[in-house]
């Protein structure tokens, strides 16, 4: 049981974001729920890093036995988890410049006042 | 080279383009049956509108909407929902995706 | 090894580098002058496009051909990312590197009088770099890596005139659907990851077992290349985007819209492509939901394009519709997978993907030059314009043609082998189609009547011909689609059949990787 509590977190994390997004009204909040998306989706992908008894792939501080390199953890998700977490940083930085955009032309973060683009 | 199978008939351009250049020969005749006393530079150019005064050009020229304004008005009920849907919002796109997923889980996980 | 041997051979990698190194030297090149780096920009295309052409011909000789990045060493577990390329994936690739060509040459005249152009073009070729690693990978990350990279300089570039706020709001919805579907794309990679401890797409295929997880994945998957290919009721953001973009970023977008559909193809034929052909998942099911939604897709598409007044609105719908007609190919493909005609179907959903890039790109670029000619894009206020610009008439004309699937144009071609293989799985469905074509053909005889015919307005009695390096954009497309139109059964064989036949034989695409090794 005790395993499963991060995933719960993702699924929670996840849903939040999605209600955040669909049910928010300020353009911000949709920004942040998007956030808190990538936020689930990175822990899980660290969460499937976790091997039980694993040795980590930190040369320097090896236990004696470990042969190199198939002792060690593939740290494949943590790599996967950075170049994801480098994204979310462009893509909200990207979100945001265009949401101070629209705050200028529009004078209003209200998404349901946001739509000349319709029909 | 030029036509295609389609498993149950077949496809060749060159034929259509035969038709076309026919269409074209017919046309060239038929028009140059037509009057010979046709010059540019006389008022023979002018529109004949059942010899009411022509209007200004901005008013002559029939604009898109007002082109099948009919087949808008005879769908107008499938056209009030429509247009509801593509509500511009966009908190109502990923509604969408949302809804779309589920049914799309629920058809595969239930069958 | 001769030296052209060596250029196919690292030209995988070559493809994505060019563009991708191209990009960062523009804001360089560009100090040197605004004529320089057009040229650059047009160089380095034409250099992709090149080397595209080049691996296109191996790759139709000699079939699958792959790229390792990283460890040549195939014994120990070290990470590696590897590019696989087969028909499907280099057919994609020649649409989308043709495509951003012509953008470049459009943009020349097109783009001349804005300024901040630099980052235009570095943004430009960032999405072609970006399309392409799409179409090229081999490896499921990766893939979600370069739809990132398109998703975001194709955002940028829609939102490029941000002192219209319309502009800005169609790039704020576009990022954040598109934030969105990648976020749930990488949810499902590392649902496989966590069950198969592999990313390369021929090992997972050849490993997945679809259980309850994979079948979470398979749905987050489609839905989520769905939305960013446009399908009904997820294309909301596609008239949006599609409209405000300059015309030139528009016609790349219709490529990066189908290497979204490109995904579609993928997961469905080669990740998934083992589970449906043992029958555990039942591929009728999938391919009668995919019908649907086509079906909905083409008549929402046509029925919304009729009633439009913005000229690129209308045009973005018909798009919609047209992309329809791929889900259709794609559908009946799944629905009828192994007999005659749903292979039918598929060749004519791969073949309509080059033909709708061709005619919605050229009706794109004639809305454009409209645009620039006379700075309007309301249908409402144009009118007569045929009398100044007879060449952007007459491209409109075979675009307009080709679109709406008139013979001999293209566009039929595609059209008649979807048709065809549709009527053998159920009348009523060809039927649909062949109606909306016809409604698709009435949207754009209003557009043309209202646009081009009618009597010369004051306002427009200045108007001029576009410059010449839009002309020549359009006129290259213009020359193309015809070509096609006239010698169909060609491409057909030599591009379409090999392409088609790759998404069936799912086999050859995973033993080939499990030929040099596997993971």
């Amino acid at each position: 049981m005790i395993f499963n509590i991060p995933f719960i977190a993702v699924a929670a994390l996840i849903i939040i974001g999605l209600y955040a997004v669909i049910f928010r009204k300020n353009l911000i909040k949709t920004v942040i729920g998007i956030t808190i998306i990538e936020s689930g989706v990175n822990l899980f992908l660290i969460t499937l890093g976790y091997r039980e008894g694993g040795v980590p792939p930190i040369y320097t501080n090896l236990p004696e036995d470990v042969s190199i390199p198939r002792g060690m953890v593939l740290p494949v998700p943590q790599a996967l988890t950075l170049t994801s977490i480098v994204i979310g940083v462009a893509v909200l930085a990207l979100m945001l410049s265009l949401v101070i955009h629209i705050y200028r032309v529009y004078g209003t973060l209200d998404v349901r006042r946001i739509r000349r683009l319709r029909e | 080279m030029f036509s295609i199978d389609t498993g149950s008939g077949f496809w060749n351009p060159i034929l259509w383009v035969l038709v076309i250049i026919i269409a074209f020969l017919m046309m060239y005749i038929l028009r140059s049956l037509g009057r010979k006393d046709y010059r540019k530079t006389t008022e023979q150019i002018k529109p004949f509108l059942s010899g009411n005064p022509e209007l200004e050009k901005d008013k002559m020229h029939v604009r898109g909407s007002n082109l099948y304004w009919g087949f808008r008005e005879s769908l107008k009920g499938f056209y009030n929902v429509l247009l509801k849907l593509h509500s511009g919002n966009t908190s109502d796109y990923i509604l969408w995706f949302v809804v779309i997923m589920a049914i799309f889980f629920i058809i595969i996980g239930v069958i | 090894m001769t030296s052209i041997e060596y250029i196919i051979d690292h030209s995988p990698a070559l493809i994505i580098a060019i563009p991708l190194l191209g990009a960062f030297l523009t804001p360089l090149v560009s100090r040197l002058g605004s004529r320089i780096r057009n040229v650059f920009v047009i160089i380095v295309a034409m250099l992709t496009a090149f080397l595209v052409f080049l691996l296109a011909s191996d790759v139709f000789s000699d079939g699958i051909r792959t790229y390792i990045f990283g460890s040549q060493d195939l014994t120990t577990p070290v990470v590696r990312i590897l590019f696989e390329v087969d028909g499907i994936s280099i057919f994609m690739a020649i649409i989308s590197v043709l495509l951003s060509l012509l953008a470049a040459i459009y943009s020349w005249s097109f783009m001349k009088k804005y300024d901040g152009l630099d980052k235009y073009y570095t943004l430009l070729l960032l999405m072609t770099a970006g399309m392409l690693g799409m179409e090229l990978t081999g490896d499921m990350f990766n893939f979600f890596v370069f739809l990132e990279i398109t998703s975001i300089s194709s955002c940028a570039l829609i939102a490029f005139w941000t002192h219209k706020g319309e502009a800005v709001e169609a790039g704020f919805k576009y990022i954040v659907v598109s934030a969105v579907g990648a976020l749930f794309v990488l949810f499902a990679v590392a649902l496989l990851y966590g069950q198969y401890n592999a990313l390369n797409i021929a090992t997972l295929a050849n490993t997945i077992q679809y259980s309850f997880l994979d079948k979470i994945a398979f749905v987050l998957l489609i839905t989520a290349l769905g939305m960013k290919a446009g399908l009904v009721p997820m294309h909301m953001w596609l008239p949006d985007s599609y409209s405000q973009a300059p015309s030139s970023v528009t016609l790349i977008l219709v490529g990066a819209t189908q290497a979204s559909l490109y995904g579609v193809f993928r997961m469905c034929f080669t990740l998934y492509g083992g589970v449906f052909a043992d029958g555990i998942l039942s591929s009728m099911t999938v391919g009668w939901f995919i019908v649907v939604l086509a079906l909905v897709t083409i008549l929402i598409g046509v029925t919304m394009a009729i009633i439009q007044t913005d000229f690129k609105r209308l045009i973005a719908y018909a798009a919609v519709a047209e992309l329809g007609y791929m889900f259709l190919g794609i559908g009946v493909g799944l629905t009828a997978m192994g007999t005659s005609y749903g292979k039918t179907a598929l060749d004519g959903g791969v073949f309509h993907i080059l033909n709708d890039a061709l005619d919605v790109g050229l009706l794109f670029l004639v809305a454009g030059s409209i645009y620039y000619a006379t700075k309007e894009r309301d249908l409402d206020r144009m009118g007569g314009l045929a009398r100044n610009m007879r060449y952007t008439s007459m491209f409109f004309i075979i675009g307009l043609l080709a679109v709406a699937g008139m013979p001999p144009m293209n566009g039929f071609a595609s059209k008649l082998l979807i048709y065809e293989s549709t009527y053998q799985l159920s009348p009523i469905l060809s039927i649909i189609a062949i109606l909306s074509s016809i409604l698709l053909l009435a949207v754009f005889v209003k557009v043309f009547h209202s646009v081009f015919m009618g009597p010369e307005l004051p306002r427009f009695r200045d108007v001029q011909e576009v410059p010449r390096s839009m002309l020549l954009a359009m006129g290259i497309i213009a020359l193309i689609i015809i070509v096609i139109g006239l010698i169909p059964g060609i491409v057909v064989e030599n591009i379409v059949q090999p392409a088609a036949n790759s998404l069936v034989n799912h086999l050859d695409y995973i033993s080939h990787v499990i030929s040099i090794g596997g993971v």
